[in-house]
C-alpha cells in the first residue's frame, strides 16, 4: 500500500474531491469544511497536488458518508465557482442527457 | 414457467435478510466499504455514475405476469418509474437508494425474483431463446437445460470465487436466437442417432478482446451436462489468469493454451469426475421438467378469418404482422416480439405503466407468459393468431409495436455514459437520433434485416462487435467520436466486425451509418439481399469509400 505521501497526483488544474453518497447514491462533493455537498457550487476547489492530497484523505475517513471519492478537474467560472471540466463530470452533475421514461 | 418451491422461497427470504443486515452494518459503519462492496455486488447492486444500480436476474429470459408486475411496482416505489432491459436477458434500476435496496429485494424475492450473481466473478445468468418451447426450428425447449444449470450454479462453492465473470447461453433451434458463440461455454443442442446432447463450444466472448467460441465437443450426451460443465470451469477456475483484469476471462485461457491443449484438459478432469452425483439420469430431468407449466394449447386452425380479413384491409397491421410475428409450433399460434425501440426512445427501456399494461396483455393474450430477449425487446411466446388484431392495437396504444423488429432501428445499445460509470461516450443520444433519422416504417421494410449494434466502452456490453453494423464510442479530447466496424454476426456463422475507418466525430455519426445504408441500397443485387449479405459480397472497401467520402 503505498503512502498517502508518496502517491503522485498529476494536478493540471483546479481540482475539487467528488464521490457518491453512500445511503442513496446521489452525486457529492467535498467542501472545504468537511461537509458532502449536493452541489458543485459548494465544492472546495484545491489546486496543487497537496491540498487535493489532503482533500482525499478527509474524503476517505469519511466513507459512511460518501464512497468512492476522486480528484476531478474543474473549470471556474466567472462568478468564482467550480464547474465541471469534461462531458462524464458534466453528465454526473446535471444528470442523464436524455429524458427518462416514465414519471420521475 | 418453472414453478419454484418452498426450498427456493425461503432460500430467497433468508438471503434477503441476510443482505438487509449487512446494509444496516454499512448505514452504521460496522463494515466498512472495502468488506461491504463484494457483498453488494454478490446481490446484484453496483454503484455507477448517478446513483446505485440494481440488475435483477431473469432467469433465461423467462417472466411470469406476476413477476412483470412485481418489477413495475419496483419501478414506481424505489426507483423512477422505468427499468432497463439487459443484453443479457436480465432488467436493471438506476436509481434505488441503497438503504431501501433490501425492502426492493423483499418485494421481488415474493415473486421469486432477485439480483443474485448478476455481479462478480461467478457464474452469471445463463440465457437462451427468446422463443423457447415455442419456435417451430427447435429440437426441444432448452429451459429445462437451463433450468438445470441455474440450480447447479447458484451459490455453487467451488466456483464463487472464479478469475473473473462467467456467462453461459444455450440454444436448441436451427437458427441461434442466444448468440451462444460469443459465450464463455455455448450449448447447442443436437441429436444424434436418436440421442439428446450438445456441441460445446468455450472461449467466446466480446469486450475488448472478442472472439467467437471454440467447439471442445461435438456431441456430449445429455446426462453428462453437469458434469462436463464442472470440468470446464474447474480447468478454468484452476488455470485462469488472476494477475490481469483484462486477461482474466476463458476466452484468453483458451486462446493462450490452444484449443487442442484445453480440451484435453477439461476431458482429463472430467474423466475424474464423470458418471458420478452429477450425472442427470431420467428421474432427475423429469422433475426438473415436471416443475415447467406449459399452457394448454387449443387446437386451432392457421390463419384464421379475422387475422386474414386484417392482414387484407389493414397495411399497418399487415406490416406489423409482417415484421413481428413469427410462426409458432403449434398451429394457429404465433410469437409475438413487443419492440422496446420506439422512434426517439431509449432502446430496452420500457416504463412501470407500459410493464404493468403488458403484464395485463400477457394474461389476456399471452398465457400470463413474457419472455425478454438478448435484443432487449419483449416477446410474448405463444399468442393465438385470432387474437392478433386486437392485441396489437392495445400493443400499439402502450407503444411496443413499432414494426422494427430486427430491422435497422432495433438497435442494441448499452446505457453507456449517460448512466455507466466506465463509459467513455453516450449511446442512447446516438440510438435515438438514428431512430429519428430513419423513422419511416416504409423505409426500414425496404432496407431489410440489419443490427445495429452501439457500445459506449470498450467492453462492448452493446455487443457491437457483432453488429452488422458495430458502433463504439471513445473519448478524444474531451469529445466523443465514434468508431464502426462491418460485418460482425452473432448468429451460428458467428464472426467479429472489421474496423471500416477512422473514428468519426460525433456530430458526423448519424449521417455516416445513413451513407453506409445507402451504399448498401445502391449496390445490392436486389431486395432479398440483406446489408450483411451485401457486405459479404462486396466486402469493407465500396462502403468506407461511400461513408468518409465528404471527409
Amino acid at each position: 500500500m503505498t503512502s498517502p505521501l508518496q502517491r503522485k497526483l498529476k494536478i493540471t488544474g483546479p481540482t475539487v474531491v467528488t464521490a457518491n453518497r453512500l445511503a442513496d447514491g446521489v452525486v457529492v462533493w467535498l467542501t472545504a469544511d468537511g461537509r458532502w455537498a449536493e452541489t458543485i457550487g459548494e465544492a472546495a476547489v484545491a489546486g496543487s497536488s497537496e491540498a487535493v492530497h489532503a482533500l482525499l484523505d478527509v474524503a476517505h475517513a469519511d466513507e459512511n458518508t460518501a464512497v468512492g471519492a476522486y480528484p476531478a478537474r474543474v473549470d471556474i467560472a466567472a462568478n468564482g465557482t467550480p464547474a465541471p471540466a469534461n462531458l462524464r463530470e458534466r453528465i454526473r452533475v446535471g444528470g442523464p442527457t436524455v429524458s427518462l421514461p416514465g414519471a420521475a | 414457467m418453472y414453478v419454484y418451491d418452498e426450498f427456493d422461497r425461503t432460500f430467497l427470504q433468508e438471503r434477503v435478510a441476510e443482505f438487509r443486515d449487512q446494509v444496516a452494518r454499512r448505514l452504521s459503519g460496522e463494515l466498512n466499504e472495502e468488506e461491504f462492496k463484494p457483498l453488494r455486488l454478490m446481490n446484484g447492486v453496483y454503484l455507477q455514475l448517478h446513483a446505485y444500480m440494481l440488475r435483477v436476474c431473469i432467469p433465461y429470459g423467462t417472466l411470469s405476469s406476476t413477476q412483470l408486475r412485481a418489477l413495475a411496482a419496483v419501478a414506481r416505489k424505489y426507483d423512477r418509474g422505468y427499468g432497463h432491459f439487459t443484453t443479457r436477458q436480465n432488467i436493471q434500476f438506476n436509481w434505488i437508494k441503497l438503504a431501501e435496496l433490501p425492502d426492493a429485494m423483499a418485494d421481488l424475492a415474493a415473486v421469486g425474483i432477485h439480483g443474485l450473481q448478476t455481479s462478480g466473478n461467478c457464474i452469471r445468468n445463463t440465457t437462451t431463446d427468446p422463443w423457447a418451447g415455442a419456435a417451430q426450428d427447435e429440437l426441444e425447449d432448452p429451459r429445462l437445460y437451463a433450468e438445470v444449470i441455474r440450480q447447479w450454479s447458484t451459490l455453487h462453492p467451488e466456483f464463487a470465487y472464479l478469475p473473473r465473470k462467467f456467462k453461459i447461453a444455450i440454444t436448441a433451434a436451427k437458427h441461434d436466437r442466444a448468440a451462444i458463440r460469443v459465450h464463455d461455454v455455448g450449448l447447442r443442442l443436437r441429436q444424434r442417432d436418436g440421442e439428446t446432447g450438445f456441441e460445446v463450444m468455450v472461449g467466446g466472448g466480446l469486450g475488448r478482446s472478442p472472439y467467437i467460441g471454440k467447439t471442445i465437443r461435438d456431441f456430449l450426451p445429455k446426462e453428462h451436462l453437469l458434469s462436463y460443465l464442472e470440468a470446464i470451469l474447474r480447468t478454468y477456475n484452476l488455470g485462469g489468469r488472476r494477475d490481469n483484469i483484462y486477461k482474466a476471462r476463458i476466452k484468453i485461457q483458451v486462446h493462450e493454451l490452444g484449443t487442442e491443449e484445453f480440451a484435453r484438459l477439461v476431458e482429463a478432469e472430467w474423466a475424474e469426475i464423470r458418471d458420478g452425483a452429477l450425472t442427470l439420469d431420467d428421474a432427475a430431468l423429469d422433475a426438473i421438467r415436471d416443475r415447467f407449466v406449459n399452457p394448454a394449447f387449443e387446437a386451432l386452425e392457421d390463419t384464421p378469418a379475422v387475422l386474414a380479413q386484417a392482414l387484407a384491409t389493414d397495411p399497418a397491421f399487415a406490416r406489423w404482422h409482417a415484421n413481428s410475428v413469427a410462426p409458432h409450433k403449434v398451429a394457429g399460434h404465433a410469437i409475438v416480439t413487443l419492440s422496446l425501440k420506439p422512434v426517439g426512445g431509449p432502446p430496452g427501456d420500457a416504463t412501470a405503466d407500459q410493464m404493468d399494461a403488458i403484464a395485463d396483455l400477457a394474461d389476456q393474450y399471452a398465457h400470463g407468459e413474457i419472455r425478454v430477449a438478448h435484443e432487449q425487446n419483449l416477446t410474448f411466446p405463444h399468442v393465438r393468431q385470432k387474437d392478433l388484431p386486437a392485441l396489437w392495437a392495445k400493443l400499439k396504444a402502450i407503444g411496443v409495436a413499432t414494426p422494427n423488429v430486427g430491422l435497422v432501428t432495433d438497435i442494441i445499445a448499452c446505457p453507456g455514459l449517460d448512466y455507466c460509470s466506465l463509459a467513455n461516450a453516450r449511446s442512447i443520444p446516438i440510438a435515438q437520433k438514428l431512430t429519428e433519422r430513419f423513422a419511416d416504417d416504409a423505409r426500414i421494410a425496404d432496407i431489410g434485416r440489419l443490427h445495429l449494434n452501439i457500445s459506449g466502452c470498450i467492453n462492448a456490453c452493446g455487443h457491437h462487435h457483432v453488429g452488422h453494423i458495430g458502433i463504439l464510442g471513445v473519448e478524444k479530447k474531451d469529445e466523443e467520436f465514434f468508431q464502426i466496424t462491418l460485418g460482425g454476426k452473432g448468429n451460428s456463422k458467428a464472426r467479429i466486425g472489421e474496423l471500416l475507418g477512422p473514428a468519426v466525430p460525433e456530430s458526423e455519426i448519424v449521417d455516416v451509418v445513413e451513407r453506409l445504408v445507402d451504399t448498401y441500397l445502391d449496390l445490392r443485387t436486389s431486395p432479398a439481399e440483406t446489408f450483411i449479405a451485401a457486405v459479404e459480397r462486396l466486402g469493407l472497401e465500396p462502403f468506407k469509400e461511400r461513408a468518409y467520402a465528404s471527409r
